[in-house]
């Protein structure tokens, strides 16, 4: 049993890293926009379905798909927004989230309208599992695709830190997040900045939407299924905190994979429901969150 | 076709049921629940499975399934009452999930994804199809008579007055002097309770229950149920419920009229177009049909 400790670790830091993606982007429209979009479930599945285009109708390569599976996913975000939840905002930020709840069940059944129930799967190459000895922790065997996802889950981070904190937009986005009153009183037009955070962030979205779907399969309810695990790692972190969120998908990812030991796998998605519980009663703003009340 | 009626107005019951205990929590208490369908789940699931392993009384059935999903609603409050509505919202929703987890792994207890069948009610097999289904059209309509009066007059009481100036303003509710989290966790519970005993109904007219059979999905039948019909007001709760039926069960019909779309897509049509009204009525008609009204006292 103890001997799975290494195995489970690396298999949890490495899901940890793709649930990161999706994680901040659901946790950088809540900054901006204060409310939970629900919809990023389905703009995961988006994210999946238009990387599986990309790469099996148009032969682009995964990396390739990976950035079409963002702009597609990410315009879809600015477009939903626009059309549904935009004119919800002046009911509050609750009526949002119940119509984000509605959306992502319009938009799951349109990819289900377009392509089907059945499981599809992207065009990779089938590699080798490598085998690494850790001496006295024992074998382990690392999933190359695994690594080839965290990598690219990382320089997708990577480019989302750089952005946010070097560039003028960037730091506009992060002003309006942390006080939109005065971000409005230095001329920054906040909806201008709703516009690029639902890009970002639904484009991220499906970004690990994609990413998550590589590891497993692509189909209606590919973000659905990863959800909870979105929630969880944005909770833990602390809602609207990005760095948090990075650290919230490193403990559900781990998290999940070491249930393991103590819980029958099928339960592994409860793992997130009920971190989220701890937190919520421990420590509301999550690790590194602001106030949660 | 009386039979499937029949069972529609059953079903209608149940939603209605449920959208008056959603409107407790959310209509007067304000507090968001997207975990409809977890408490419908357990008070199916624990009334099913006193009555078909322990051969308990539907009625004691019924008590326990009342008083499991409310408990489950105390306990979700208590953890979220004091943090914004946007938490309740995730923990509510990842109940309903954990939920129907639950209920597809637990096989020792629930059965697993077979689901629980020959659940017993009165009558059946005694009496004839159409009027067994009569029967508990009168029982589930009962009930919700029952309970519409009951919480109509919760809610012109003062309990009602408080849990509004809460859900206005929580913080000027305590200011006055009302221990807000008190009624917050009753409220919750409560409103649970109502979507346990519907879950309960469910699971007895039905004679058979599984995980598949709460799917998400129906969250949003019975927050569309209470938008539409109006958010506060009782009436309107049981109205949209049974709008919402009549919309999801009319479209049934349709399949035949587009030969070349694939049943497939076409329940894909379906569901999304509960999500689509669900957007229309927030836009177009966000107090709902019925929509509150609220009499200022006359100064004494």
């Amino acid at each position: 049993m103890i001997g799975d400790f290494p195995q489970l670790l690396i298999n949890g830091l490495l899901a940890g890293t793709q649930l990161a993606v999706p994680a901040i982007g659901f946790t950088t429209v809540f900054a901006v926009l204060r409310f939970p979009n629900f919809a990023v479930a389905s703009h995961a599945t988006i994210g999946a379905y238009a990387g599986y285009l990309a790469n099996t109708a148009f032969g682009l390569p995964a990396g390739a798909a990976l950035l079409v599976a963002f702009l597609v996913a990410g315009l879809f975000g600015v477009a939903s927004d626009e059309i549904v939840l935009r004119r919800l905002r002046s009911s509050g930020p609750l009526t949002v989230a119940i119509a984000s709840v509605a959306l992502t069940i319009v938009l799951e059944n349109a990819v289900r309208f377009g392509f089907g129930n059945d499981p599809r799967g992207y065009d990779l190459a089938v590699l080798r599992d490598w085998r690494v000895d850790l001496g006295w922790l024992g074998l382990v065997r690392i999933g190359p695709q695994q690594v080839i996802n965290a990598g690219a889950a990382a320089i997708a981070m990577a480019l989302l830190f750089g952005f946010l904190g070097f560039t003028r937009t960037g730091k506009m986005m992060r002003a309006v997040a942390d006080n939109p009153m005065l971000a409005a009183l230095k001329g920054i037009n906040a909806e201008t900045v709703a516009r690029l955070a639902n890009f970002i962030g639904m484009g991220l979205a499906g970004y690990g939407g994609m990413l998550i779907a590589m590891d497993t399969a692509v189909d209606p309810l590919t973000g659905f299924r990863v959800m909870l695990s979105i929630f969880a790692a944005a909770v833990v972190g602390g809602l609207g905190s990005i760095p948090g969120a990075v650290l919230g998908a490193f403990v559900i990812g781990v998290g999940e994979e070491m249930s393991v030991l103590l819980f029958d796998p099928t339960y592994r998605t409860a793992v997130g429901f009920f971190a989220i519980l701890i937190v919520l009663t421990l420590r509301p703003r999550g690790l590194l969150g602001e106030r949660a009340v | 076709m009386e039979n499937y009626l029949l069972a529609m107005a059953v079903f209608a019951g149940c939603y209605a049921l449920m959208a008056l205990g959603l409107n407790l929590i959310f209509g007067l208490a304000g507090m968001v629940n997207l975990g409809l369908v977890g408490f419908f789940a357990v008070g199916a699931y624990a009334s099913a499975l006193l009555t078909v392993k322990l051969h308990l009384p539907m009625l004691a059935g019924w008590a326990a399934a009342i008083a499991l999903a409310s408990l489950l609603g105390a306990a979700m409050a208590l953890i979220t009452a004091r943090l914004r509505g946007d938490y309740l919202a995730i923990v509510t929703l990842g109940f309903s999930e954990v939920i129907r987890l639950a209920a597809s792994n637990e096989i020792w207890l629930t059965n697993g994804t077979d689901g629980i069948s020959a659940i017993p009610a009165p009558g059946r097999g005694v009496l004839s199809p159409l009027l067994f289904n009569l029967q508990f059209v009168v029982i589930v309509w009962a009930v919700v008579g029952l309970a519409a009066w009951a919480l109509a007059r919760l809610s012109a009481a003062p309990f009602g007055r408080v849990l509004r100036a809460i859900r206005e303003d929580d913080m000027i509710a305590a200011v006055a002097g009302k221990r807000v989290l008190a009624f917050k966790v009753q409220a919750f519970a409560l409103g649970a309770g109502l979507l346990g005993l519907a879950g309960a109904l469910y699971a007895h007219f039905n004679a058979y229950i599984a995980p598949d059979g709460f799917q998400p999905l129906i969250t949003i039948y019975v927050v569309l149920a209470l938008t539409a019909g109006g958010t506060g007001t009782m009436r309107g709760a049981v109205l949209g419920a049974v709008l919402v039926i009549a919309l999801t069960e009319s479209t049934r019909f349709f399949g035949g009229v587009i030969p070349w779309l694939k049943p497939v897509q076409f329940a894909a049509l379906r569901e999304a177009a509960i999500g689509i009204a669900l957007i229309l009525v927030l836009y177009y008609r966000p107090d709902g049909i019925i929509p509150e009204r609220i009499t200022p006292q006359e100064p004494a």
